[in-house]
């Protein structure tokens, strides 16, 4: 089996338990979407042309509320904003490759997907092919999340109140089992810590700005610790000038 | 409610915070210390968004009752997911728990 082959293979393989968490949240904001006022093909095209989990639950939560466009808008920039910080993360890893590439691993990009692709750039290894894997990832959500849009259309406008379910916990867990596995280190524990705290702190804050903060806060902990504690620094980043190749 | 607006405005801003940055960052080299922080990205964003989702299910007050089915559960499945490093399992024996607990505590009544 030829290397992207087998790289794309393992992308499918390892999000495949994040779909189990993603289709009951799809499932939920197709519902929602719809009850919320939104026609079919706008519940549809949310999912396609946006495709971002919680800023689509934010966004039709906002229509329901007679929120105006400007302000939807400008909420889900900002709930977004932590795509700018994936981006800048794994861009060091995608540098060797051209336009036609970047395109597709950035619209197609989702907080599991980053975490999945991310995970397997800082393991040891060829650089070269793994943006196979990350493809793999980005492709594997977005057909998820379609799908599970699609039935929440139709099925889940038969449940009364599909929140009321707490499906949504299954987002909660997916990120809890993503998350917990990358706590390895001292600097990794602080910034999950800050981070928490913060996000806890700043939640009442307009727009979901509190997220970002938040974020950026526990990765300035996770900084300040690491400098703090030389003997728990992390390997030097696995930037590979054969990477180019 | 505008649809084409609505979906056109969200989309837009939705990409301008994936692709532009990605494409940026490709041509400009990195300073080391910040590639390294980088790397606490992943564990710090899915802190800020887990956490609120299970201590305030209702979106304003903290809750650590042990009513609140979303603690109780997230608590269990961080357990599962430390000792298990299982993805999979996390997700299926996390989500029974919460169910569960729903139950249990008359939230779906």
């Amino acid at each position: 089996m030829s290397i992207p082959r087998a790289e794309f293979l393992a992308g499918v393989k390892a999000t495949i338990p994040l779909v189990i968490g993603a289709v009951p949240f799809g499932i939920i904001f197709g519902a929602l979407s719809i009850t919320s006022g939104i026609s079919v093909l706008g519940t549809m095209a949310l999912s396609v042309f946006v495709f971002a989990g919680s800023a689509q639950f934010i966004g039709v939560s906002l229509v329901a509320a007679g929120a105006s466009i400007p302000v939807i808008v400008l909420t889900t920039f900002v709930v977004n904003l932590r795509h700018a910080l994936y981006s800048a993360t794994l861009a060091p890893f995608v540098k060797h490759l051209p336009q036609r590439w970047l395109l597709p691993l950035a619209y197609f990009l989702t907080d599991e997907s980053f975490v999945t692709a991310s995970t397997h750039y800082y393991e040891p290894g060829d650089l070269t092919h793994k943006h196979w894997y990350y493809l793999a990832s980005n492709l594997t959500l977005f057909i998820s999340w379609q799908s599970a849009t699609w039935i929440g259309i139709f099925a889940g406008t038969r449940i009364p109140d599909p929140t009321r379910l707490g499906l949504d916990f299954a987002m909660s867990v997916t990120f809890i089992g993503m998350m917990v596995p990358l706590i390895k280190t001292r600097p990794v524990l602080a910034a999950v810590i800050v981070a928490s705290v913060v996000a806890v702190l700043t939640f009442s804050m307009p727009n979901k700005i509190g997220l970002i903060i938040a974020a950026l806060s526990g990765v300035l902990a996770g900084v300040f610790v690491e400098s703090r504690s030389p003997d728990s620094q992390p390997e030097p980043p696995p930037i590979a000038e054969e990477s180019r190749a | 409610m505008n649809e084409v607006l609505l979906v056109g405005g969200m989309a837009l801003v939705t990409f301008l915070v994936r692709y532009p940055v990605l494409v940026l960052v490709t041509k400009i080299p990195l300073p080391d210390r910040v590639f390294r922080a980088l790397r606490y990205v992943p564990p710090a964003v899915l802190a800020a968004i887990i956490v609120p989702a299970v201590l305030m299910p209702d979106g304003a007050n903290i809750d650590v009752s042990p009513t609140n089915s979303y603690l109780v559960a997230g608590i269990a499945s961080a357990i599962i997911a430390w000792r298990t490093k299982n993805l999979l399992l996390t997700i299926v024996l996390g989500m029974a728990i919460f169910l569960l607990l729903r139950a249990l505590t008359g939230g779906f009544a």
